[in-house]
């Protein structure tokens, strides 16, 4: 099993999500978050005062696969998220060690 | 900060070319609407319709029209402090600092109102002591019985009153922005009690209560002097005596909800109507008069803000396009009921851009923490008005007014108005800063700086504005 994190510009949930769920996958949690990579952050002006904003809004979305998933689920997130401009995001892979259903006690695959 | 050079050639060409053409082309035409009625201000006016009765004897009587829009510009000019300036400055400040900030304009509403019920309203319109300031014999309102005002003769003394209240309620309120976020709340209390009796009460005194300056003849019509430049001077002084905000300059200091500064800017500009067009105290054609001056105005500054930012910045900000709007209400307060209507648009149009220098320039020069803009907007704002006034004021809009300079006037009335924005100012300044300095030394002004770190609203308060 490995964790799959996407962290993707925010207009590209939707798309994300429906070529993740168009892969098979099952469910997946996403949360607002606000960084910096590249991209950096902006600028906002108020009455000529100038404020650098370091971390811009972003849009993570983590889910767990089996690990024959795992190819085309970062294929689908780089499809669905691309835009060619700086600041599309990453996908970091990691290994799961087990995963529990919780409602029913069940363990490994079975349970994502 | 920005340092890129102002560019101010297209705004300035378009005053210009305002200017030129307003005046040679638009003068004459002021004159020819000119108000059938004898234009108020002036007490002794008599109802027209007693006028075909034969009278007995010419006994002042009160109008039921009149009354009427002076009681709803009261509550008018109320809406402006709460919740119009609650808000508007509420979202200027950081989400910590929330509900202190709109604190501020609530409790001055019940300061005040109290204070000028018990002395301050009779420390400004009480009979004349030396053209210095008004007499005991209205204490506690003794006296006064609803009887026709001897400032406005068709409305009852408590109308007045009334109006005039709210007025001294907002004046105080307009300071709060500069000591915003680091002010101690005990010591903000003491300051607004102190700084309404010793300097508001006096400059409304000299300005309407029969005062030097009213026998000066400076014109001010809904209180460009008494309200404006009283408290934008005495905000650069607040925020020079109480010191920077901790991390002003070096933390990210943005406006937390710009939907709440929007909104409060509308309703001032609502309120104002009842400020302004309020202050012909009648329900009359210079009433409406005023009404219309205020809305161009406003309007025009607004216009004039969001240009010149576009022009220098490249972006059309909504806090700027409210914030010009505000700066427009306060330039054309004291010429209100003494300007035409294109006069008032050209210099609503300057007031924005004036403003707009004011804050980001002039500020960022000097270097002082107004945190939210009061003397950029209310003291520059506010000069620019009364000066202005002597510039465009016209009898043909009003027979109590003057002709400015621009209306065959000459300096006189220039003069004049810069006699009355001088002793403003350094009442403002010597007033506030005595009173800051005594209450420093006896309690302190500011909260510690764990306080203001942790925020005002939790610190002072025990409250967080949200809990979302």
């Amino acid at each position: 099993m490995k964790k799959v994190e996407c962290i993707i510009k925010p207009f590209k949930l939707d798309d994300v999500k429906q070529a993740l769920t168009d892969l098979g996958v099952h469910g997946m949690t996403i949360s607002e978050v606000k960084g910096f990579g590249r991209q950096k952050g902006h600028t906002e002006l108020y009455r000529g005062s100038e404020y650098t904003i370091d971390f811009v809004p972003k849009v993570k979305i983590e889910l767990v696969v089996p690990d024959n998933l795992v190819a085309n689920v970062a294929n689908a997130v780089i499809t669905a998220a691309q835009t060619g401009k700086i600041g599309d995001g990453k996908i970091f892979v990691s290994s799961v060690e087990e995963t529990i259903r919780i409602r029913t006690g069940e363990r490994g695959e079975a349970a994502i | 900060m920005v340092h890129r050079k102002i560019r101010f050639v297209a705004p300035a060409v378009l005053f210009g070319w305002l200017a030129m053409t307003g005046f040679s082309g638009w003068a004459s035409a002021q004159e020819a609407p000119k108000p059938a009625e004898a234009p108020a201000a002036a007490p002794a006016a008599a109802p027209a319709a007693e006028a075909a009765k034969p009278a007995e004897a010419p006994k002042p009587k009160i109008d039921s029209g009149d009354t009427a829009w002076v009681l709803t510009s009261s509550a008018l000019v109320m809406l402006m402090t709460l919740p119009g300036l609650a808000l508007f400055y509420g979202g200027l400040v950081r989400r910590k600092n929330a509900l202190s900030t709109i604190m501020h304009s609530f409790i001055i509403l019940c300061v005040i109102s109290v204070q000028w019920v018990l002395f301050g309203y009779t420390l400004a319109f009480g009979p004349d002591i030396k053209q210095l300031i008004g007499g005991l014999d209205f204490l506690g309102l003794k006296g006064m019985n609803g009887s026709p005002s001897s400032y406005a003769a068709t409305i009852p003394d408590f109308a007045f009153m009334i109006f005039q209240a709210m007025f001294a309620v907002i004046t105080p309120a307009l300071i709060t922005g500069a000591f915003a976020e680091r002010i101690k709340f005990s010591a903000f209390l003491v300051f607004t009690l102190l700084w309404a009796t010793i300097v508001y009460d006096p400059l409304a005194h000299w300005v309407w209560g029969g005062g030097w300056l009213q026998k000066l003849g400076a014109l001010d019509f809904a209180g460009g002097t008494v309200v404006h430049i009283s408290s934008g001077v005495s905000a650069l002084v607040a925020a020079i005596v109480i010191g920077k905000r901790k991390g002003h300059g070096k933390e990210i200091m943005a406006p937390h909800n710009l939907p709440f500064t929007v909104l409060g800017a509308g309703l001032l500009w609502f309120g104002w109507f009842g400020f302004n067009a309020g202050s012909a105290l009648a329900g009359n054609a210079l009433a409406a008069s005023a009404f219309v001056t205020t809305n161009t105005a406003t309007a025009a500054a607004a216009l004039g803000w969001l240009f010149i930012e576009w022009a220098e910045t490249g972006r059309p900000t909504v806090l700027g396009a409210a914030s010009g709007a505000v700066a427009g209400l306060v330039a054309i307060t004291p010429a209100a009921g003494f300007v035409g209507p294109i006069s008032s648009l050209i210099l609503g149009f300057a007031a924005g851009i004036i403003c707009y220098i004011g804050v980001t320039k002039i500020k960022a020069a000097f270097g002082y923490d107004d945190a939210l803009d009061v003397f950029g907007i209310h003291g520059i704002g506010g000069t620019w008005g009364a000066i202005a006034t002597g510039l465009f004021a016209s009898k043909a809009v009003n027979d109590a007014g003057a002709d400015g300079l621009f209306f065959g006037g000459g300096f006189g009335q220039v003069t004049n108005q810069i006699i009355a924005v001088g002793a403003s100012w350094a009442l403002a300044i010597v007033g506030t800063f005595v009173i800051l300095k005594v209450i420093d030394g006896a309690m302190g002004l500011r909260v510690t700086d764990e306080d203001e770190v942790a925020g005002l609203d939790l610190s002072q308060h025990g409250e967080t504005g949200y809990n979302l």
